[in-house]
């Protein structure tokens, strides 16, 4: 629903906005004479007011106002962005994200903000009068917009009206209008009193964007509006140079930015309002076209008909570029998940009393918008952990011969069809005495059981485990790293974490880019057949029967010299006919663990469109998913991480045995 | 000269109402609640009607729904009164029919540039 909520849409452009302003603002407490820092925070400040009103949000817009004036004056050099002043807006900011959530607020605590963004602003330096002459302003440059709209259908009967919208369009300047009549139905099918028309009009004008916009501000919720700023040899080189340089977000993600944008950005392309919803239709029916194509691949290599199988081949190559395309659609850079974070070290710092600083990397990486929005809980809490737990204080850090402030590092990079993520921090590292003490305690181990050095950090995320002796104002809240680990692997990811005592941690996370079609490796095993993602696949050996019968009651084989322990996908599945003569092993890993899988046969890769397992079915384990193969026919899909935790623990006693 | 129809409980906002857009040369007809706005508006004649939400005997929202239903409210543009706190009342109105809103409290100017900008020349 929220795709199609407008009200919804503000409040997460809202939350965009302020993020984008808060992490201007962070950055501008270092470099307080950045003018594109100032610029940033200011044209964040003037949307969120602008759109706040244009949806509703006049509570909002009104307080924005404020703060919006206060870097005004910024920007046209009157007052400094003093310490202060950037504190009293970074405290507001709290305010204004009440204010757009539609949180209940206190009215005297937004008086109180005002009054301190007051007293910031006049106890500053001196406003230099001499350099503000409001009444000198650059010279108006008229812009020319493209302004492409159509009113719902059943605008004229609400009472809206196309005329005084145009002819307020007109009162704004120079105007060129035509009509588009494309979705005018036939005679026959017309209805009188709906709205078919959709119009184009180029608008020049001394007005700003917010102009435009305000004339639509009545329709703007329900109507297909986009608005293009065309660039002519403008001379402005000032207004590109600030576009370019502005680290704006990607189309696809945020509609509603790209209609509130500062009228100063220049546009390349149109954008296109999408609710999100719609996106996640598109992937479904490209999902089906994808099964529909690998039947008729099917169909076609049975057939000797070369034209149909040309037909089936160009099919195959638009199919494959759909789906590229449809994914790249959905794409959003991993920097909307980390800015938050800027702000979260800010607070942790006065929270903890620690001095942390915040290194990110990679954050163009892009990943799935689902799996951005999945992902925000746990690496919070993987953030709070690290800085809670891993980070000493300064003093045992300068004790220990480290810099006072400690280090937190996120850095994002692709890797094939996964995105790896970590979460590093340069403290203590984590103490294994205490995980084993706690483990014990929790009766996770029994007490003395050896364990590898990794499967004792892993038990980190076992659940109901903590580390922490008492319950902080940070973790311990409710989530915990089981919790992390579940949401990781809810989303076919895997986590692993390594700790150098006094060298600090690293948690990584490795996520597929999208979640709802994979590269499969097809396998036969008995008479039915499943998928394996193939991102977890290494490699693939044949099980000679030597190596079978040898390995009978033991299930590990030797791979380059190292033992790896196998699962029988026969047994695991009671299959009951007689196993191939010649079984192959898949290898495949999450993390750091590698377990092999014995099928009968490999029959290739298969792109897989993952359907979700009926509710009866989900808890089933060892698949995550199913997919319809060209032939019609059902293949499971297997749950790698769960498989690779069952082939580790037969592989357990074998390790202290041997 | 267009006429408007103005719906509210409210005496005073109702003669704030009429003299803001009587100066400017529209004519104004009142009516005090839902009901009596449903009764004059099916009469048909009106440019424009300009309601509030919360009023006795019928509520601004059912009457906007229940004009829009009849053949004399299609098409009549409806500005609802809105405080600064209803943003959902707003998302409202404007799924029963409302045209345009307006939010209390309001200056004349405001009232006369929002029913110029509705109302088709």
């Amino acid at each position: 629903m929220s795709g199609l909520d407008p009200t919804e849409t503000f409040r997460q452009e809202a939350q965009e906005l302020l993020e984008q302003v808060e992490k201007g603002l962070l950055d501008l407490a270092h470099r307080p004479e950045d003018r594109d820092l100032i610029d940033a925070v200011f044209r964040g400040l003037h949307t969120l007011k602008g759109s706040g009103a244009m949806f509703g949000f006049d509570a909002l817009a009104a307080f924005t106002h404020h703060c919006e004036t206060a870097f005004d004056r910024v920007r046209k050099g009157e007052v400094p962005a003093s310490k202060r002043l950037i504190a009293c807006v970074l405290a507001a900011q709290d305010h204004m994200r009440a204010l757009a959530e539609g949180r209940p607020v206190e009215p005297a605590v937004g008086k109180a903000l005002l009054a301190d963004l007051h007293a910031a602003v006049e106890g500053g330096d001196a406003p230099a009068a001499a350099l503000a002459d409001p009444a000198a302003p650059v010279a108006p440059v008229g812009k020319t917009w493209k302004i492409r709209f159509s009113l719902p259908t059943d605008a004229l009967v609400n009472g809206a009206r196309p005329l005084p919208l145009l002819d307020e369009l007109r009162g704004l300047g120079d105007c060129r209008v035509q009509v588009l009549t494309d979705d005018v139905p036939a005679l026959g099918d017309l209805v009188p009193t709906e709205c078919h028309l959709a119009w184009e009009v180029l608008l020049t004008t001394t007005h700003g964007r917010d102009a435009i916009d305000d004339v639509f501000i009545f329709v703007i919720d329900d109507m297909t509006l986009e608005v293009e700023e065309l660039i002519e040899a403008s001379t402005d080189n000032a207004a590109l140079e600030g576009a370019t340089k502005a680290p704006s977000a990607p189309p696809s993600e945020k509609p509603v930015e790209a209609a509130a944008q500062d009228s100063r950005a220049v546009k390349t392309g149109e954008t296109v309002r999408v609710p999100a919803e719609r996106l996640d239709e598109m992937m479904d029916r490209v999902g089906e076209l994808v099964i529909a194509q690998s039947r008729l691949r099917q169909l076609a290599s049975s057939s000797l008909d070369t034209a149909l199988r040309a037909v089936a081949e160009e099919i195959e190559r638009l199919a494959a570029e759909m789906r590229d395309t449809m994914m790249v659609v959905r794409m959003v850079p991993v920097i909307q998940l980390f800015a938050r974070f800027r702000r979260l070290i800010h607070d942790l710092q006065n929270d903890t009393g620690k001095k942390i600083q915040l290194q990110i990397e990679g954050e163009t990486t892009e990943l799935d918008k689902t799996v951005i929005e999945r992902l925000a809980d746990p690496l919070v809490h993987l953030v709070r952990n690290a800085a809670d737990h891993g980070l000493e204080t300064p003093e045992e850090r300068a004790a220990a011969g480290k810099p006072e402030a400690g280090i937190i590092r996120l850095s994002a990079r692709q890797s094939g069809a996964e995105v790896l993520i970590t979460i590093a921090d340069d403290g203590r590292g984590v103490d294994r005495d205490r995980v084993r003490a706690k483990a014990e305690e929790n009766g996770l181990i029994a007490p003395g059981q050896v364990l590898t050095d990794n499967e004792l950090l892993n038990l980190i995320f076992a659940p109901g485990f903590s580390t922490a002796a008492t319950i902080t104002n940070l973790s311990g809240r409710g989530v915990g790293m089981d919790v992390v680990k579940k949401t990781i692997e809810g989303l076919r990811g895997a986590l692993d974490i390594t700790s150098n005592p006094g060298e600090g941690s690293v948690v990584s996370l490795r996520i597929p880019l999208t979640l709802a079609i994979i590269d499969g490796l097809l396998v036969r095993v008995g008479t039915s057949r499943f998928v394996i993602p193939l991102a977890n696949v290494e490699e693939c050996v044949e099980l000679s029967p030597a190596q079978d019968l040898r390995s009978t009651g033991r299930s590990l084989i030797t791979l380059r010299d190292e033992l790896v322990p196998f699962l029988r996908l026969r047994e695991q599945f009671n299959t009951g006919s007689a196993p191939d003569p010649h079984q192959k092993i898949v290898v495949v890993s999450t993390g750091q663990d590698r377990v092999g899988l014995v099928v009968d046969q490999i029959l290739g890769d298969h792109q897989t469109v993952i359907k979700p397992l009926s509710s009866f079915h989900a808890d089933i384990g060892a698949f995550s998913g199913a997919t319809i193969l060209g032939d019609g026919g059902v293949a499971l899909i297997l749950d790698i991480p769960a498989l690779v935790q069952l082939g580790q623990r037969h592989d357990a006693p074998m390790r202290v045995a041997g | 000269m267009s006429a408007i129809l103005t719906v509210d409980d409210s005496i005073s906002i109702r003669a704030a109402i009429k003299i803001a857009l009587s100066g400017e040369g529209y004519a104004v007809t009142e009516a005090g609640n839902g009901a009596q706005g449903l009764e004059k508006a099916s009469a048909g004649g009106f440019d424009l009607i300009i309601t509030d939400l919360n009023m006795p005997v019928m509520d601004g929202l059912t009457m906007i729904r229940e004009l829009r239903a009849r053949p004399a409210g299609a098409g009549v543009p409806i500005i609802f009164l809105t405080t600064e706190s209803d943003p959902d009342v707003k998302a409202q109105a404007k799924a029963a029919g409302a045209t345009g809103w307006l939010t209390k409290p309001f200056e004349p100017e405001q009232l006369v540039r929002v029913v110029q900008k509705v109302l088709a020349k």
